[in-house]
């Protein structure tokens, strides 16, 4: 009994984390400009594909393609920023969400041309397959390595956030971006650097998940669905609530889809509409 | 003198660790004058926003001919009369200066719910948004809309708007702001000319615009009433002329 | 902007005709609607697609009352469309094949949702809009999946039976009485939209999309109104959900799904919004487009679809009707 508990505890947690990579990137970008980025996800999809095919084409080491997926992610999500997003920073929401979705559909669109509408499975290599026995309980090996990565993540992003001072200007810009700006902050380049860190890490998840939900062109739309809710019930531009917001809704989805099976997605579905009605700016979101 | 029309009990707030008001207490008698001075950053606007319900104050109490409305929403502070105008123009860009007019008359006679019933067969409405606009000199531009208008009509429409409501107590933030000097003369003669049971409570920086025009002054510094007094009174008081024509831009 | 003034203020008109002038008919309106009568004569192998296009056109016109005249995003109207499809269907399944009492039960049910979920959507906004309503669609999918022994779940609701119509007009094979029956109604809602939106409650509307700061001013209660708006396009939306089922004598999940929610965003943005006939045209096109394309595998449909999105936020922000408007000479009023 405790040992089931501990295990989707577990497993729960280590899919938060998969999401928390996913959305944290969302999250800031969306506290520094208020820009709704539903194309987000399809970083992430990219992230997917770059080192699938880094790995079949390529026969990269998994580890190899991973920074890889971060900063080919991070590179298109810039050029898409420069030409494409800023024109809309402000435009309404509704032009942002067309403009978003519209390239969600283009994208799925491409990768479905080049890489067919089914799942493509990758090798993990021997090290980070099977398990760890602790106390009676088992840990998958894959899902221990995406905790630790994401606590590494955890702890660079805070920390850069809090001890540098490109961090600091983050922090002014989500604060208030007219007084930053009057402190002489390019709050433009800042965020440009912001959105191509940030959507890097959405294609670091990407890589990261496939060998978890696997990847197909959908994976841009149907995970865009929990990163908007990671951000908004950890509340824009909060590092520290979209770890929190990961972690339970992680343990939620993989405890509720144990043992009410029947339910669905249904209850994270109501939980957020619930959580939202009663606090639009989040659970943790200061704002 | 009357019983003030509108009240203000020890009215607090704060924004973090500034504070804007500080245990501010006015009263505004029917037909008044009054205005509300200080430098930039004094927390007049903010006043004016814990009056009218668009924010809501640490503590004090609102009152509005001797009810308390502290707990109202704004729009029920407006039907019940207390009407403000904005001193950056907060107005709707696409509609024509007599679709907005007509619309707050509409608002106010209970009518802009309906849907059952063509706009233009409310005629009163329409005469009477007209009217105002008429007395507002906007009635050559009124078909046009709002964005088009000139930036000193759009000033005119502010009040407009609030005419609409027929407020009892009507509280003008900085309605010349922006207006050339010649032009605002002009604006305050206007309000000047507002029905005289109307309190009206204008900010304005520019002296000479005060002095001329208001019965009584407030001077308001950092959330806090300095003094009150007739023009004499203030034009005399050394603290006012330390801490606010010293230092103000227009002085 | 253009400049606007065409008319020189002494010989403009007086502020009631200005204000009548623009609820008039305009001749290319009643030519539009008598078009809209030609499938029967000239295209009657079509008419099946032409009851599903005034279906849509009616979903779209009810999503361009909140979106268009009151500025509320929703990307989960499905809902309500799909609320009303079931309604109707099950009334029939259940031995209640009368079409327009259908048709109102679909109303009543898509209506009421839109009651309860309307405190929601009217006190959040931006991106907490954009997620409660794509929530709420998703909810209404996994619950009428799971809720397979009502729904008939991914199979679809079968044995949905309609008597005639008015007690007279089969649901025939060829889509007569079906294209008849969904442009009446496509009409009758028409009317009542355009009625909505010239009266002083559709005024307050343009009032709180143009600018919710003033609202509160000029003594308006905005939520009380978009509370109001909401629930109405919600029937309506019922209404066109009622219709494809009662039409085609079954409903599927799909009705309650994403894809419809966002497809109508997209016809709407596409057409033009906050001008009922965007939504119309938009439902034209979109429809025809996809029929015409019907062998295109779907992901490259959508392919063509996402760049048609990205062109008309960056270079036709109102829509096909607002490039008209703007091509052809102007007409006055239209704000
Ligand atoms: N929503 C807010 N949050 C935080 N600070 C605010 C807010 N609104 C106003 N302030 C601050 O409160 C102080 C008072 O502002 P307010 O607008 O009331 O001044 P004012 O007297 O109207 O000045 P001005 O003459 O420039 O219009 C200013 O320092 C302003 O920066
Ligand atoms: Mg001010």
């Amino acid at each position: 009994m405790t040992t089931q508990i501990v295990g989707i505890l577990f497993d729960g947690l280590a899919f938060g984390m998969l999401l928390f990579v996913l959305s944290v990137g969302l999250s800031v970008t969306l506290g520094l400009m208020n820009f709704i980025n539903l194309a987000h996800g399809s970083f992430a999809m990219i992230g997917g594909y770059v080192t699938l095919t880094l790995m079949r084409e390529g026969g990269w080491p998994f580890l190899a393609t991973l920074p890889a997926a971060f900063v080919i992610t991070a590179l298109i999500s810039v050029a898409f920023e420069r030409t494409l997003f800023r024109r809309l920073y402000r435009s309404t929401a509704l032009n942002q969400v067309l403009l978003t979705i519209g390239l969600v559909f283009v994208s799925a669109a491409i990768a479905a041309y080049f890489y067919g509408t089914v799942q493509q499975p990758i090798q993990v290599p021997d090290y980070l397959r099977g398990s760890h026995e602790i106390a009676g309980v088992s840990f998958a090996t894959y899902r221990l390595f995406l905790l630790v990565v994401a606590l590494f993540l955890v702890a660079l992003l805070i920390g850069g956030l809090e001890y540098t001072r490109f961090g600091a200007r983050i922090r002014a810009a989500v604060d208030d971006q007219r007084m930053a700006r009057g402190l002489g902050i390019d709050v433009d380049s800042v965020f440009a650097v912001t959105f191509a860190l940030g959507s890097g890490l959405a294609g670091l998840g990407g890589a990261l998940a496939i060998e978890i939900v696997g990847l197909d062109p959908s994976f841009g739309f149907h995970y865009l669905v929990f990163m908007l809710i990671v951000v908004a019930v950890g509340g824009l531009g909060s590092v520290g609530g979209s770890f929190a917001a990961a972690a339970l809704l992680g343990i939620f989805d993989v405890a509720g889809k144990y043992y009410v099976p029947a339910l669905g997605s249904f209850l994270i579905y109501i939980v957020l509409i619930v959580l939202l009605f009663v606090r639009p700016r989040g659970l943790f979101g200061k704002r | 003198m009357n019983a003030p029309m509108l009240q203000t009990r020890g009215l607090d707030k704060r924004f973090g660790s500034l504070i804007v008001a500080q245990s501010i207490e006015i009263d505004l008698p029917q037909g008044a004058r009054h205005a509300l001075i200080g430098p930039n950053g004094a927390g007049k606007t903010t006043l004016i926003n814990l009056m009218t319900g668009r924010l809501r104050p640490d503590a004090g109490q609102i009152r509005l001919g001797g009810e308390n409305i502290s707990a109202l929403a704004p729009e029920a502070r407006v039907k019940r009369g207390l009407v403000r105008t904005f001193q950056i123009n907060t107005l709707f860009p696409h509609l024509t200066a007599l679709e907005a007019v007509t619309l707050a008359v509409c608002e106010r006679r209970g009518q802009a719910g309906r849907w059952w019933r063509k706009l233009s067969d409310h005629k009163d409405a329409i005469d009477e948004a007209h009217e105002i606009l008429t007395s507002l000199q906007l009635a050559a531009d009124c078909l046009r809309p709002t964005h088009a208008l000139a930036y000193g009509q759009q000033r005119l429409l502010e009040i407009a708007l609030a005419l609409a409501t027929r407020p009892k107590v009507l509280l003008l933030d900085e309605p010349a702001a922006g207006v050339p000097q010649g032009e605002s003369a002009e604006l305050f003669t206007a309000i000047a000319n507002l029905p005289k049971d109307m309190a009206v409570l204008f900010i304005e920086h520019d002296m000479n615009l005060v002095f001329r025009f208001a019965t009584r002054i407030i001077v308001l510094v950092a959330g806090a009433v300095l003094t009150e007094g007739t023009p004499d009174e203030i034009a005399a008081d050394p603290r006012v002329r330390e801490v606010y024509l010293g230092s103000a831009h227009h002085g | 902007m253009p400049a606007i003034r065409t008319t020189p203020a002494d010989t403009a008109p007086g502020p009631q005709a200005f204000l009548a002038a623009q609820t008039r008919w305009r001749l290319v309106e009643i030519l539009f609607w008598l078009a809209l009568l030609s499938p029967f004569f000239l295209l009657p192998t079509y008419l099946t697609l032409a009851s599903q296009i005034a279906i849509t056109a009616l979903f779209a016109l009810s999503v361009d009352l909140i979106l268009g005249y009151a500025g509320i995003i929703t990307l989960g109207h499905a809902l309500f469309f799909g609320i009303g499809a079931y309604t109707a269907g099950l009334v029939a399944k259940w031995g209640w094949g009368e079409a327009i009492s259908g048709l109102v039960l679909a109303a009543l049910a898509a209506g009421f949702v839109g009651y309860v979920t309307g405190f929601i959507i009217t006190r959040v906004h931006h991106l907490a809009l954009i997620m409660i309503t794509l929530g709420l669609g998703l909810v209404a999918v996994e619950a009428a999946n799971s809720a397979s022994w009502l729904t008939g779940g991914a199979d679809g609701l079968q044995g949905v039976r309609m008597w005639k119509l008015l007690g007279t007009f089969e649901f025939d094979l060829w889509g007569y009485s079906a294209y008849g029956y969904s442009l009446g109604a496509l009409f009758v809602f028409f009317l009542i939209s355009r009625r909505i939106v010239h009266s002083p409650f559709g005024l307050s509307l343009r009032g709180i999309r143009e600018n919710l700061d003033r609202m509160p001013a000029i003594g308006a209660p905005s939520r009380a109104r978009l509370h109001k708006i909401y629930v109405i396009s919600a029937a309506m939306a019922g209404v066109a959900g009622a219709l494809l089922a009662q039409t085609t004598e079954t409903v599927s999940l799909e009705t309650l799904g994403f894809q419809r929610s966002a497809d109508v965003v997209i016809m709407l943005i596409l057409g033009g919004t906050g001008r009922l006939y965007g939504g119309i045209v938009g439902a034209i096109i979109f429809m025809i487009a996809r029929d015409q394309l019907a062998d295109m595998n779907p992901q490259y449909w959508y392919f063509w679809i996402g760049l048609l999105l990205v062109a008309v936020v960056l270079f036709l922000s109102n829509g096909i009707l607002g490039g008209l408007d703007r091509l052809l000479p102007r007409r006055r009023g239209d704000a």
